[in-house]
């Protein structure tokens, strides 16, 4: 091992207990005897139901909408670039409920686009296509970011597929894709983890209602209110997601 | 180095001006947390005001649904006071609080948009396939309250969404996401602006008792009780008729 300053390792630790601990407690803590019967309850089921199905519904939406910006971000120049950037990673670091918040404003009923929406007979809020939204804003941001994987192509290698005839479409399917693909692979695992641990914009927005709009995040809040255990084993199964989603990251796509 | 000879002037005649302050500050600082009822919010931010003017002691609150506050009691959590919107939930502290005292009452009401378009009138009108009604959550004491009323009224209401607490369901009427929502009638009172009530008679209303107690492991039980006593007394209880609460029926 490298010898290491001394002055370093006590906040190194610190950093390491500040976060591990928390994690110890909760599965230290777990009600590991009446876990299944928890597990099993239909309202863990409903809500773990519910969570996987908003989350993948919203990492393809991402994925299908945010795929194609980060080329354009990577690949073309226009104006208000920079702007656009911006405004689609701010979600990263916006308080989920702030983006909530603009979510009603936009799509809510009095919304700038409510009146339109009902017109064509769409209702957001409270609905689970409103939860999907919720998520889609705010994981977003982690399939755009990996625009990176796009510039780390080399554009010569699209320029030589283009003198050997491929057309644009090809060249993008069998070449672009292909090479950005860790990226987007990274940036869909982490866009997914996002949204299944969706909270703030979910309940602001969406509203909580077992079954539609009640994901895991928010069963956990509302158990803790009346059944700690209940909050407990909830909380266990989303960190179970979340190691297995990290683990799989590091081990398949980013080669450890 | 004149001007940081002006600099220390400054800063000296600074300090003469704060000096009339500092003697009830030097003396000792006192400071409490208050756990209290989401919809006890208004009315015990004008009481700690009020209470840290008499008494120099600097009141902090939190506010959220009883039954967190309650778990975050159970689990440690650094209240001197705690105050909530039933008994129920109360006495799942028992163990950790001093005696609680009844300190206030409050009803529900139907809260609706300002102007009440939709024309709703009673409990039943929540049934309307119309509207969409958000309640509190069952595990809330406003959520339980509703389901009361609306079992004795005999009418089944389909929610668009259970809320945490009280003040993210009138937040959902207020914003007009929400035609309806069953709140206490001083969050009515709260917004008057956005929404209005729609009462509901005694007949079906519940009427929801309001505990306050002092928390035993308080770091300053004396300031503690002393703001209980203070929200039991005269001015308290005119603070809490100004919002809305009614005072409990003298044992």
């Amino acid at each position: 091992m490298r010898s290491m300053p001394r002055l370093l390792l006590a906040p190194a630790l610190a950093a390491a207990g500040l976060i591990g601990v928390p994690l110890v407690a909760l599965v230290w803590r777990a009600p590991w005897g009446e876990l299944a019967p928890q597990l099993v309850s239909s309202t863990a089921r409903q809500a773990l139901g519910l969570s996987l199905g908003c989350s993948l519904s919203a990492t393809a939406l991402s994925f299908a909408l945010g795929v194609p910006l980060a080329w354009l971000l990577a690949r073309t120049a226009f104006p208000g670039q920079r702007l656009v950037r911006a405004l689609v990673t701010l979600p990263m670091v916006l308080p989920p409920v702030v983006g909530g918040v603009a979510l009603l404003l936009a799509f809510g009923r009095r919304g700038l686009l409510g009146a339109w929406l009902a017109a064509l007979g769409v209702t957001l809020p409270f609905t689970t296509a409103g939860a999907v939204l919720a998520e889609t804003f705010v994981a977003l941001p982690f399939l755009v970011v990996a625009e990176a994987g796009f510039r780390q192509v080399d554009p010569r290698l699209e320029e030589a597929a283009a003198v050997l005839g491929a057309r644009p479409g090809f060249a993008l399917r069998r070449v672009t894709l292909p090479l950005a693909a860790p990226a987007l692979r990274a940036g869909a695992a982490l866009c997914w983890a996002r949204a299944l641990g969706e909270f703030g914009a979910t309940i602001t927005f969406a509203g909580s209602f077992p079954g539609r709009t009640q994901t895991l995040p928010l069963a956990v809040y509302l158990a803790l209110e009346h059944d700690p255990d209940a909050a407990i084993a909830l909380s266990l199964v989303l960190l179970a997601v979340s190691v297995a989603a990290l683990v799989a990251l590091r081990d398949r796509w980013l080669g450890a | 180095m004149g001007a940081r000879r002006r600099w220390l002037a400054g800063l000296a005649a600074g300090l003469l001006l704060l000096a009339p302050a500092a003697p009830r500050a030097e003396t000792q600082h006192h400071e409490i947390t208050v756990f209290a009822a989401a919809s006890l919010s208004d009315c015990f931010r004008e009481l700690g005001i009020t209470f840290e003017h008499w008494t120099g002691v600097h009141v902090t609150f939190s506010f959220a649904a009883s039954s967190l506050l309650a778990t975050q009691v159970q689990h440690g959590a650094p209240a001197d006071v705690i105050a909530t919107a039933d008994e129920v939930t109360m006495s799942k502290v028992a163990d950790l609080v001093e005696a609680p005292h009844p300190f206030a009452h409050n009803r529900l009401e139907i809260a609706v948009e300002k102007g009440n378009p939709k024309r709703i009138a009673k409990l039943a009108d929540l049934a309307r396939s119309d509207l969409a009604v958000v309640l509190a959550a069952e595990e809330v004491p406003v959520g339980k309250y509703a389901r009361e009323a609306l079992a004795e009224a005999g009418v089944s209401v389909a929610p668009r969404s259970l809320e945490a607490d009280v003040k993210a369901v009138l937040n959902k009427v207020a914003l007009g996401e929400a035609d309806a929502g069953i709140v206490y009638a001083t969050d009515v009172r709260a917004l008057p602006a956005k929404v209005d009530g729609v009462e509901i008679p005694d007949s079906q209303n519940v009427i929801a008792t309001y505990p306050i107690a002092a928390v035993k492991k308080s770091a300053d039980a004396e300031s503690a009780r002393a703001f209980v006593n203070f929200v039991l007394s005269e001015k308290g209880r005119d603070t809490l008729a100004h919002f809305g609460f009614t005072a409990p029926r003298i044992p």
